[in-house]
């Protein structure tokens, strides 16, 4: 264990764990857009970042993303100086102007009382804020079906060539994790629909309601161990349960609808 | 054949150094892709050709020796009579047969192929008396234009692998890094880190694996530094990477080369094939306990490729985006072992070091900035191309005794440095001495040696529109200050240009570039805002004067300008209204003619063609 000053306030902390988790433990509200902790931290958004310091620094500071910094002891942090708050207001009004429709955005942009983008729109906004959840989730299941493509401004997250992916399965990871909502599916009686791919819908022996793609079971039982006989019942906690326990993908806030 | 002792590659050396004093006379000519392109290609052949022909006392096909980039590529392609140094320039295949009959035949010196000093309109006959070669101080570039770059035979003679051979015979890994970190050499990529620090970090990290790299992913619009060197003298990158492997206990080396560089990867895999059917690379290197062998990555092309951790994601075979470093490569690099990431440049420098020892490379150069540095000098100067000078050179000694002063003695106006990271200088700062420090504290930076020279006719505002409009297509999207944040300054930047432009957007861009530099992810984005700044900085007027006089002083921002004809001048010759493809002038013969404002597109065709400089821009 180490011991950190955050804000004034000495707290302990495992050594080598992200400096984002401490402050989330402490109920430091920091916001972060494109961290999960199902997957690695990615640094992307640079809403998290913070101020360090210490003592042998003498006076010498530096701002880090807290997702990505190792904590060490005797780190001193700052999470809301000034310049900070002008960082995050600054990003917010980037973002506000790339995305001036996604409520999550505007959300929050008001929060650090920024109502309005003071930059020029974007032709034609969409709700992609780039966080690149959906690839780094669909690469940890073990898929990687969806990749961000080209660079810079022009950036978009899209398959292969942008055509139906091949490797997908259509496990919807990457559309329950969106934080926005921007990734669409559709379900429609026996099929989904997902990134132009049509995939066919299982069925509870018993119930008869429908369950997860017949794709995603035969991976699962293929390379997960799961027995194939798993996926005829419809068990809510045990299937939450398991899903959870692959590497805590799949947060089932927002369930399919029936 | 394996080489397997230190005393064989002497004695090797010495052989081969024999074999290349055989020709009593010899010619070169440069072939780097500069001259390549003018056709240097064609000059070789032309002499095999010549030479089949026609007996030659005393001289052979044989003694034709291609070469890599000599530097001076504007001039090219490039012929080198030996020994005399007789130096040609703009040589054209028709030519050849002039060259064998009198200069080499008859050692006779043709008057209208050498160079002429565009300073005073002479004729220099030497290669070392032409100002842009004797004004500089080679070290990095030391093989340039004289070995021939796939003959492993032509490296040993001039001393090649010696470096190599005294390390592991005579040094412990310890005393290599001692004498690197001695010498002083900083990573020539534009960081400028102590090398000999980041080997040490690196060797001390406790690890089974240890990897070297050696970052050739050159992006900078107008550099061929690293290209040269890599296409010119593969061998001595090479021997470098090993020595540096030997220190760190690496034994496996990768080199990162740009796909666009098709000259560098050929030439480097012909020295890797080369140095492991010599056992100067493989098992057991020169009979010592030391094994070492090298990997050519070749880069798709993204600029971003050149940041060390988005470089090592792209070796691995992942996407080429960076990553935070705030645990830095050094101990976490490729596959997550211990890395040590050099330029060209800074491996080109090892041997010589090794050979000649830290002092002496200490001497030259300036405290703390030690030897030499590589620029590629472009733009609007005389002679361009690729120089090497000594560490605190100053900028005027550069532009105007290598380069030879602006074109057509027209005023100097700024120069740019360090590629689309670096930052613009304007002429109170031609004194400033070229170093990391200097450079960095003028607002601009080393970076990996481009350097673009600027006249009046260059706008300022459009200079920084190109550089950012540069990196907004390279970012590679990941983070948001550099994503959104470069695109939000492109779009002011041509909103200036464009004459719509307020006070409030330089303010406005000021802050945004500060935001931009504390949050971005990488290097790219941290210094993306550099040549705004500079800009902004140092040319403020330009700016004022596109926002509030709504003109550009250079004549380049096409909203901002006009073009009219000067009737005294003009001689009613046609010639402009021919070249507008937009039909906007009009005229009759022997008239002066009259350019419709309406219809003017401002595409600069007209001024181009008039030949008695009757169209002004204003």
């Amino acid at each position: 264990m180490v011991t950190v000053t955050i804000n004034g306030k000495l707290v302990r902390a495992k050594e080598g764990e992200m400096l984002l988790a401490v402050l989330r433990r402490e109920k430091i509200d920091i916001p972060a857009l494109c961290h999960h902790e199902a997957v690695e931290p990615y640094g992307a958004c640079r809403l998290c970042m913070v101020e360090i310091t210490r003592k042998e620094w003498d006076g010498w500071k530096n701002m880090v993303t807290s997702c990505l910094y190792p904590v060490a002891d005797g780190l001193i942090i700052q999470t809301h100086t000034t310049d900070l708050i002008e960082l995050r207001k600054t990003i917010l009004d980037l973002y506000l102007a790339r995305c001036p429709n996604t409520p999550e955005i505007q959300d929050l942009a008001a929060q650090y009382g920024v109502m309005q983008t003071s930059y020029e729109q974007v032709a034609d906004p969409n709700d992609c804020i780039l966080c690149g959840l959906c690839t780094r989730i669909c690469d940890r299941m073990g898929f990687s079906a969806i990749s961000a493509v080209n660079r810079g401004h022009g950036r978009e997250i899209a398959p292969p060539l942008k055509n139906a992916p091949p490797d997908c399965v259509g496990c919807l990871a990457c559309a329950l994790n969106c934080p926005t909502n921007y990734i669409k599916y559709t379900d429609i009686g026996h099929t989904r629909e997902i990134w132009g791919r049509k995939f066919e819908l299982l069925r509870d022996a018993k119930t008869g309601q429908l369950t997860i793609t017949k794709e995603f079971a035969e991976y699962l039982s293929k390379h997960r161990v799961i027995p194939q006989d798993y996926f005829d019942l419809n068990d809510e906690s045990h299937r939450k349960e398991t899903a959870l326990s692959l590497g805590k993908i799949a947060i089932w806030s927002r369930e399919v609808p029936q | 054949m394996k080489i397997v002792s230190p005393k064989q590659l002497e004695q090797l050396a010495a052989e081969y150094k024999k074999t290349a004093d055989r020709h009593k006379k010899m010619v070169i000519v440069c072939c780097g892709t500069g001259c390549l392109a003018n056709g240097a290609q064609k000059i070789v052949d032309a002499f095999a050709e010549c030479l089949s022909r026609r007996k030659v006392k005393d001289f052979t096909v044989e003694a034709v020796k291609k070469t890599g980039c000599h530097g001076f590529c504007e001039q090219g392609p490039l012929v080198v009579i030996e020994p005399q140094g007789t130096f040609y320039t703009k040589v054209k295949p028709k030519d050849i047969e002039t060259i064998i009959e009198k200069s080499i035949e008859n050692d006779e010196v043709i008057e209208k192929f050498l160079f002429t000093n565009p300073k005073d309109g002479r004729k220099i006959e030497k290669y070392p008396d032409v100002p842009f070669f004797s004004h500089q101080h080679r070290i990095a570039l030391r093989n340039l234009g004289k070995i021939a770059p796939f003959d492993i035979r032509e490296y040993i003679a001039v001393d090649g692998y010696k470096a190599l051979a005294k390390v592991l015979t005579t040094m412990t890994p310890d005393q290599v890094i001692d004498e690197i970190t001695k010498s002083e050499l900083r990573g020539r990529g534009g960081g400028g880190f102590s090398a000999g620090k980041k080997w040490r970090t690196c060797r001390n990290v406790p690890s089974d694996v240890h990897y070297v790299i050696c970052n050739g992913d050159e992006g900078d619009p107008g550099a061929f530094m690293d290209r040269s060197i890599m296409e010119g003298d593969p061998h001595s990158v090479l021997e470098g990477m090993m020595i540096c492997a030997f220190a760190v206990g690496a034994k496996q080396g990768y080199i990162y080369v740009r796909d666009e560089y098709p000259l560098a990867v050929i030439h480097l895999q012909k020295a890797i094939a080369d140095c492991e059917e010599h056992g100067l690379l493989g098992d057991k290197i020169l009979g010592a306990d030391f094994s070492f062998s090298i990997r050519i990555a070749r880069g798709a092309g993204a600029f971003v490729c050149g940041e060390s951790s988005a470089l090592m994601r792209s070796v691995a075979g992942e996407v080429g985006e960076p990553r935070a470093k705030y645990i830095h490569s050094v101990i976490k690099g490729l596959y997550d072992q211990p890395t040590v990431l050099n330029n060209v440049e800074t491996f080109v420098n090892v041997p010589v070091i090794i050979n000649h020892g830290a002092d002496w490379f200490r001497k030259i150069g300036v405290p703390k900035n030690s030897g030499t540095k590589v620029f590629s000098l472009v733009g609007k100067v005389r002679n361009t191309g690729l120089i090497e000078v000594a560490m605190g050179t100053t900028m005027r000694e550069i532009i105007y005794d290598i380069g030879g002063g602006i074109i057509d003695g027209r005023p100097f106006k700024g120069v740019q440095t360090g590629g689309p990271s670096g930052g613009c200088l304007p002429e109170s700062k031609l004194d400033l001495p070229v170093d990391f420090d200097s450079l960095t504290e003028a607002g601009s930076m080393m970076g990996s040696g481009g350097m673009i020279v600027m006249d009046d006719k260059t706008c300022m505002v459009d200079v920084a529109r190109y550089f950012l409009q540069f990196l907004v297509s390279e970012s590679c999207g990941k983070c948001v200050p550099c994503r959104e944040g470069l695109y939000q300054l492109h779009k002011l930047t041509i909103k200036i240009c464009e004459g719509n432009g307020t006070e409030v957007d330089i303010e406005k861009m000021e802050k945004l570039s500060q935001q931009i530099v504390v949050g971005s992810l990488c290097g790219l984005g941290k210094s993306g805002p550099n040549p705004l700044l500079s800009t902004i900085k140092y040319y403020r007027d330009e700016y004022l004067a596109h926002i509030r006089d709504k003109k550009c002083p250079a004549g380049v921002c096409r909203n901002l300008i006009t073009y009219r004809v000067i009737p005294e001048l003009c001689t009613g010759c046609l010639a402009c209204i021919t070249a507008c493809a937009y039909h906007a002038i009009t005229g009759q013969k022997k008239e002066p003619h009259v350019i419709n404002q309406d219809l003017c597109e401002k595409c600069g065709a007209c001024v181009a063609v008039c030949k008695h400089d009757a169209i002004e821009v204003s």
